[in-house]
């Protein structure tokens, strides 16, 4: 079976910085895969690039096996890939039902006109829309939350909505960078059973995250990059004996 | 007691230009609210909505047609050709001058808004010529007086169309699909981007939506002062631009109440001080707002930030 993600020797440079060296990755359907690495380690470039913000400088990015070169973000949001952001990026202020209506958005048919009309078929769609939205704040746990403004949301809850919001359209694959930072620890336990159940759900997840407990406990499968390089890839207890890993987190000698 | 109908008169003169001001003024506050322009050509963008309502008014036999509800639904018409027509010059204007600089440096787009008026200034100068052109004066001559204060059905017409109007932007932006996209964008580009909404396209709804607006405001204008000239979305645009920077640009209810406001204020100053100082007193309330309060009346949170 093939892989649902699948990057082919995927460089990226910023003048004459290397942010991602010849990187090949694939993730397969249904696994929870982690990228992990120190700062700088070129990450959020991955992400950037998968989700169409930049354009590699070399290699191809592949979905389901439809190459994503030169498709504008809002297109490939539409293909099936949804993320949230290191540091969130909600809509502040839009209710917290609006800003996961928002993201079903991709999904809705009716035109712009029936929206401007009110015809039947868009108010029947725009409740259909609520509802389902209605479901995911059930599942992220924010229900009774649904009229605040979002930016009124502690923190730990507002990573939970931004979650919300990416899964409303249905993404084939879910993109999470960094949804720990920041969380105490049950809050970290809570996000590790949340990353499972979105899984169970049927959608694939990638994950950039420092909490190695959370990575160790819930990854299928790990990749590591330093300096823009793939270092190490594999199981999570293969990865963490490994020697480069180690040298990379930890200084050589250690 | 004819002090007080004086004040009166005014304030329905007040409204009514008022009126006029605020669906302008949306027009700056929407286009700010998404990219962050001050879009200076969009005074002239109400003056061909006048211009372009005479135009189809003149293909009208105006003089055949007698009763008051065929009369209505021409104005209805009239009112809505304007719009689409002036709605697709914004988005053209957005499309060939805007949007390739939308990541330039802030002055860029700015100083091509000013060049997009003098266009639009000359052409429409070639079009109409250098002097005022009469607006045709269709509605029947009908004067109410109520409590002692006289208004005719113009200024009925010219209220009531700019509160529909504005009732029906609230609606569209807070309950519409579109309008979620709209705010999504203003409030955060990338991230909306990413929720798959285009941003392109979302951006020349809300050009189109603004001049839209801008026309609807150019037909009653034409309608209510019975003449329209070239150079007159000049000054009308900076004072409804004072209006959305008074409300707090960025802001719809803001600037509605902006509009309603710098057209009392100005109705006002004609009566109790003088003609020539209404610009002054005008302008004076931009300066004195820019310098003590930027954000405007209602500008501290943005919570409908277009």
């Amino acid at each position: 079976m093939s892989a649902l993600l699948s990057l082919r020797s995927v460089s990226k440079t910023f003048g004459g910085l290397a942010a991602v060296k010849s990187l090949s990755l694939d993730v397969e359907r249904g696994a929870i895969v982690s990228l992990i690495g120190p700062n700088g380690a070129g990450k959020s470039t991955v992400f950037n690039l998968i989700t169409g913000i930049y354009a590699p400088t070399d290699g191809t990015i592949s979905l389901d096996g439809r190459a994503l070169n030169g498709m504008k973000p809002s297109a490939v949001a539409a293909s099936g890939i949804m993320r949230t952001f290191q540091n969130i990026r909600l809509f502040a202020f839009m209710s917290v039902l609006d800003n996961v209506m928002v993201g079903r958005h991709v999904r809705m048919r009716a035109a712009v006109w029936d929206g401007a009309f009110h015809t039947p078929s868009a108010r029947r769609e725009e409740s259909a829309v609520a509802q389902s939205a209605m479901q995911l704040l059930e599942f992220v746990g924010l229900r009774r939350y649904a009229h605040e403004w979002a930016r009124n949301l502690p923190y730990g809850m507002q990573r939970r909505l931004e979650i919300a919001r990416a899964l409303a359209p249905e993404p084939s694959l879910l993109l999470l960078d960094e949804p720990a930072a920041g969380t105490n620890p049950a809050e970290k336990q809570a996000l590790m059973d949340l990353v499972t159940s979105i899984r169970d759900r049927g959608v694939t997840v990638l994950l950039i995250e420092h909490d190695m407990r959370l990575v160790m406990g819930i990854s299928d499968e790990i990749h590591v990059l330093d300096y823009g390089e793939k270092i190490a890839a594999g199981l999570p207890e293969t990865v963490r004996r490994d020697p480069r890993v180690i040298e990379a987190y930890l200084g050589k000698g250690a | 007691m004819a002090d007080i109908h004086q004040f009166f008169q005014q304030l329905i003169n007040g409204v009514a230009l008022g009126g006029v001001y605020a669906l302008i003024a949306l027009g700056y506050t929407m286009v700010y609210g998404i990219i962050e322009l001050i879009n200076f050509a969009h005074g002239d963008v109400y003056t061909l909505g006048s211009f372009f309502s005479l135009s189809i008014l003149g293909l009208i036999p105006l003089s055949h047609i007698a009763s008051g509800p065929a009369l209505g639904l021409i104005a209805l018409v009239v009112i809505l050709a304007a719009a689409l027509l002036c709605g697709i010059v914004g988005v053209l204007v957005e499309r060939l001058a805007y949007r390739r600089l939308r990541n330039a440096p802030r002055l860029a787009p700015l100083i091509t808004a000013i060049g997009v008026s003098l266009i639009l200034e000359n052409i429409m100068q070639l079009w109409k010529g250098n002097s005022e052109v009469p607006f045709p004066q269709f509605l029947p001559d009908r004067w109410h007086i109520v409590g002692g204060v006289k208004f005719d059905d113009r200024a009925v017409l010219v209220v009531a169309v700019s509160v529909a109007f504005m009732i029906a932007l609230n609606l569209f932006v807070f309950r519409t699909r579109l309008g979620k996209a709209m705010r999504a964008t203003a409030q955060d580009r990338d991230a909306a981007q990413l929720m798959g909404i285009n941003i392109n396209s979302t951006i020349a709804w809300t050009f189109f939506i603004g001049s839209a607006l801008a026309g609807v405001a150019g037909f009653i204008s034409g309608m209510y002062y019975g003449t329209t000239f070239f150079l007159n979305g000049y000054q009308a645009g900076l004072k409804a631009f004072t209006a959305a920077v008074l409300g707090g640009i960025g802001n719809i209810t803001g600037a509605m109440l902006g509009g309603f406001l710098i057209g009392i204020v100005e109705a006002m100053t004609s009566q109790y001080i003088s003609d020539q100082w209404t610009s002054v007193v005008v302008f004076s309330i931009l300066i004195l707002i820019l310098v003590f309060r930027p954000s405007g009346l209602l500008g501290e949170q943005v919570p409908e930030k277009v």
